[in-house]
């Protein structure tokens, strides 16, 4: 099959699942409770990408002072919650990585 | 201008401004899918229409790992949907606040809901969910990222392949998501959500299909719905 229909095969889906509850609004009636677990959803959804790449870098759990991803990592948290900033959680986080790993 | 154009129009500016900080972390992301693309045989002009077709960052990046490895079509498809169905719950946030929109609209936000995006919407619903034309600050937020993407693919696609290979530039996808985390919880129910979140994707990172991405996310919610006080 030609690599364009199947991206444009994946792209459909990505969109439609995007589309989804979009669409739906107003047509279909929630349950109460599901607006209240909206507010979690960025926290949960973003967390559980970001622990595994600290700390299984390589697929196992590796927890020990030359972890570089996980010591960058914890440095990027301090620093996002003292300054709120990106960019400088970026620069702080990226810093401690090459210092730790030179 | 008339007073409804110059809302608008300072909405969309705010949309900008507020994204503009989190392509500092895209633009390595972007650059690193371009030369990635190249090296699983992908064609120039594939990789870069990807940006466009997919819109979506990990999961183009699982798109050229499952295609350097001869993955099916049917698992590619499958694979790519399901690490995308986080972005239903971005829908499902979104749409009530957009609800009385134009079709079209409808169309062009949902196209636009990233990760990213709807981090910046989130973090201005927290703030301020007040003002008849926030939609067009999502509009900014949404074509603020898209234009990053394209051009940092398009700058992957000409010099990626020339960065040294044992530069951890991936690292700036976690880096930014750390920053857009880190400042919303801002009380102990929201630290028990991605408590929970972070060691359930740790205990379900051997599922197949990045599926534990998904079990994550939704463990860390019924955990938030349960100490938000369950069902009343």
């Amino acid at each position: 099959m030609s690599i364009w229909l199947v991206m444009a095969l994946c792209g459909a889906v990505t969109f439609l699942i995007r589309l989804s509850f979009i669409a739906a609004e107003g047509r279909i009636a929630f349950p109460s409770g599901f607006r209240r677990v909206l507010p979690f959803v960025p926290v949960a959804a973003l967390t559980a990408l970001v622990i595994p790449e600290l700390l299984m870098p390589q697929g196992t759990l590796w927890l020990a002072w030359d972890n570089a991803r996980l010591i960058a990592g914890l440095a990027a948290i301090v620093i996002a919650a003292t300054t709120r900033s990106v960019l400088w959680t970026l620069v702080g986080g990226f810093v401690v990585l090459g210092v730790w790993l030179s | 201008m008339t007073i409804m154009a110059a809302s608008a129009s300072r909405e969309f500016q705010a949309g900008v401004l507020a994204l503009a900080p989190l392509l500092v972390g895209v633009i390595p992301f972007g650059m690193i899918y371009g030369a990635l693309a190249l090296s699983q045989g992908l064609s120039p002009a594939a990789a870069l229409a990807m940006s466009s077709i997919l819109f979506a960052g990990s999961a183009q990046f699982l798109f050229c790992q499952l295609l350097g490895m001869g993955a099916p079509v049917t698992v590619m498809v499958a694979e790519v949907g399901l690490l995308n169905l986080r972005h239903a719950l971005y829908s499902a946030a979104v749409a009530p606040r957009i609800a009385h929109l134009h079709r079209r609209w409808k169309l062009a936000l949902a196209y636009l809901l990233t990760d990213e995006a709807y981090a910046v919407i989130a973090r201005r619903e927290a703030a301020d969910d007040t003002g008849p034309y926030r939609h067009w600050f999502y509009l900014g937020a949404g074509l603020a990222l898209w234009g990053g993407w394209q051009l940092s693919t398009a700058a992957g696609v000409v010099l990626g392949a020339r960065l040294p290979a044992d530069w951890p530039l991936d690292f700036a996808l976690p880096l930014t998501f750390i920053a857009i985390v880190v400042p919303l919880i801002r009380n102990r129910t929201l630290l028990a959500v991605a408590a929970v979140s972070g060691i359930v994707a740790l205990l379900a990172a051997g599922l197949p299909f990045k599926l534990g991405l998904l079990v994550a996310a939704l463990a860390g919610m019924a955990v938030g719905w349960r100490l938000a006080g369950g069902v009343r």
